[in-house]
């Protein structure tokens, strides 16, 4: 990670990290999103919510590079991108937990958390791409002792961890290679609540160090708990933005589902 | 993320005997019970056929075994990858055509060099016909996105058919007697200039497969795909360089084949992708990718020679091989699936 900003960019004041601009993005016939604009901001953790097929994981998956957009901005640091690989996105400093990629589950745990990032050896085997594998272990070692995760062997196959520890790792690797915005897609899954208290634990931790934080979650109550700002979206489009400490969980809620539904889950009651 | 991530096997600390040390390494457990099949087999045999020990034996089952041993080679790479090529064989037949056509084109009675520059030139033409069907494999695979069975059964088709059409279904005579030398000279015992390129290039794929990036990524690749893209692997890229490099490593084969047999034989070729899928399935590797070694898969390969050249020693018609073959990695491939199934 590079060195911490200083507490003033943290501001809104500031130039956005990342601006979306009317984005839409089609699968054929399918509008998956129609109009994504917000902005977020180094060291700001912004809340991404609604119903299941919003367009959450899409829109992310824009911003990660999973696939560009169809029309609209994605404007990093001032500059128009679109991306079309993930290693776009991964050289601007961006890493994602994805909801739905997970590991590759017959490499280890070491070769998973370096895997695309390998350390080679020095000189002429290095150039011909031979392994650093002590070197790796090393770090790998360190980076998820600093992030209170407890596995075991570093060379266990990660087919044979369990759906808590893999998310775990997937965590890990996003957090120590996040230099500019952390994108967190539906990241408690799997996970049990000590886990979960961990996992916000350590989002501050990154976000203290200047890194934007993007969480996407469906327990709206570590949305209230972590995040500065919550943009809320349905069917493609978003409807609705936050500020998280002069808003509520009800007022959130509202937004996502629409006030009409809303109040007829009121007269229900 | 604090607790309840420690639940995996305990490393079996107290005892330190043979059977916990495999515990912990599946591979070299694998790689000791092809040994011990190789073994076995090999074993059966000497009872049946005296002298099947023999050093002369031994290298003419080593020599016949390259070709099976290097498409493996090239078949372990694809099949890592969650895929599969099952045009091996038919580029191994185009590429050694195309060599020897172009080496008996040149002609052979240079008035200095004698045959060397067309030899050179021939083999160089058989190595780009394996570098073309790879990457036409290549192609196909990740931008047509075609599946790897339809693409390389297609590839199996045109290379075949092409093959057939340049010669005629006649095979290419006239190559200079000194190739079929130096394909044949035993040397060191055992060793033949096919034995020793199928060497090299073993340990070289081997290296850069188990110890390097390019091996990384392609564990990755048949591991995850998406994982892979999302981690920043140029997926696409390095799949058309393994399709590219399994048709080099069956090109090789081809003019290793044409050094054997002296001649260019259309005939050449045919159904070796059942050895050499049977060779990487027997080696331990999944057919759903991600898994797989080339030690294992040159085990694997000499199990299919041994059984061939002892078939053929026990004087069985030799039509039962391809029965035997398909029936072997029917086994293999069930018996990892009940591996699977109690993991
Ligand atoms: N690859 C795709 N092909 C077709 N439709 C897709 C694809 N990805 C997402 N969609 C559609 O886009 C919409 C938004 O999906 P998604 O972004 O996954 O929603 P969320 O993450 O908010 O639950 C859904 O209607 C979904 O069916
Ligand atoms: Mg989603």
């Amino acid at each position: 990670m590079t060195d911490p900003l200083p507490l003033a960019n943290r501001t809104p004041a500031g130039e956005p990290l990342l601006s979306l601009r009317h984005v839409g993005r089609t699968f054929g016939s399918v509008v998956a999103l129609s109009n994504v604009t917000f902005d977020i901001r180094a060291g700001e953790v912004l809340g991404l919510v609604g119903d299941n097929g919003a367009g959450k994981s899409t829109i992310i998956k824009i911003i990660s590079g999973m696939f560009p957009q169809t029309s609209g901005e994605v404007i990093l640091e001032g500059k128009p991108r679109h991306w079309t690989s993930p290693q776009q996105a991964l050289s601007a400093g961006i890493e994602t937990v994805y909801q739905d990629v997970g590991l590759a589950a017959t490499l280890s745990i070491t070769a998973n958390i370096f895997l695309g990032r390998e350390v080679v050896r020095p000189g002429l085997l290095g150039r011909m791409g031979f392994l650093d594998n002590g070197a790796m272990s090393k770090v790998a070692q360190a980076d998820t002792a600093k992030t209170g995760i407890r596995l075991p062997h570093l060379d266990t196959t990660v087919g044979n961890l369990s759906g808590g520890q893999r998310q775990a790792i997937t965590i890990a690797r996003s957090m120590s290679w996040a230099r500019k915005l952390l994108i967190l897609d539906e990241p408690t899954n799997h996970l049990g609540v000590p886990e979960v208290e961990e996992l916000l634990r350590l989002i501050r931790h990154v976000r203290d160090e200047g890194v934007a934080v993007i969480l996407i979650s469906h327990t709206l109550a570590h949305v209230m708990a972590i995040t500065d700002r919550i943009v809320v979206m349905r069917l493609g489009e978003v409807v609705a933005e936050h500020v998280t400490r002069e808003s509520t969980t009800a007022a959130v809620v509202n937004d996502i589902v629409g006030a009409t539904e809303a109040e007829i889950a009121r007269s229900l009651n | 993320m604090a607790d309840a991530t420690t639940t995996s096997a305990p490393s079996p600390r107290s005892s330190s005997s043979l059977r916990s040390w495999l515990a912990r390494r599946p591979l070299a457990k694998q790689q000791l019970l092809l040994l011990l099949g190789l073994a076995v087999i090999v074993g059966i045999f000497d009872v049946l056929n005296p002298g099947f020990l023999a050093a002369d034996n031994i290298s003419s089952i080593l020599q016949d075994s390259t070709e099976t041993i290097l498409l493996a080679f090239a078949e372990t790479l694809v099949i890592i990858t969650g895929g599969i090529d099952i045009s091996v064989g038919a580029t191994l037949g185009l590429s050694g055509i195309i060599g020897s056509l172009v080496v008996v084109g040149l002609g052979q009675g240079g008035m200095m060099l004698g045959a060397f520059p067309s030899l050179v030139l021939g083999t160089l033409a058989a190595l780009a016909v394996g570098v073309g069907v790879g990457l036409a494999n290549g192609l196909m695979v990740t931008k047509a996105r075609v599946t790897p069975f339809i693409a390389t059964l297609a590839m199996l088709g045109v290379a075949t058919g092409l093959t057939f059409v340049l010669t005629n279904g006649v095979d290419v005579s006239g190559l200079a007697p000194a190739v079929a030398t130096w394909g044949n000279t035993v040397f060191l015992g055992i060793l033949t200039f096919p034995i020793l390129v199928t060497i090299i290039l073993g340990v070289i794929v081997g290296l850069f497969l188990h110890g390097a990036r390019f091996g990384r990524w392609t564990f990755a690749i048949g591991s995850n795909a998406r994982a892979a893209r999302g981690a920043g692997i140029p997926v696409q890229r390095h799949l058309i360089k393994i399709y590219v490099l399994a048709g080099l490593l069956s090109a090789v084969a081809g003019v290793l084949v044409v050094m054997r047999l002296g001649t260019g034989s259309p005939l050449e070729g045919a159904n070796d992708e059942l050895n050499a899928i049977a060779s990487v399935v027997i080696g331990g590797a999944s057919l759903f990718g991600g898994t797989g070694t080339i030690i294992g898969s040159l085990l694997g390969a000499l199990i299919i020679g041994v059984i061939v050249n002892g078939l053929i020693v026990a004087g069985i018609q030799p039509y039962w091989q391809t029965v035997i073959i398909g029936m072997i990695i029917a086994v293999a491939v069930m018996m990892q699936e009940r591996g699977r199934a109690r993991d």
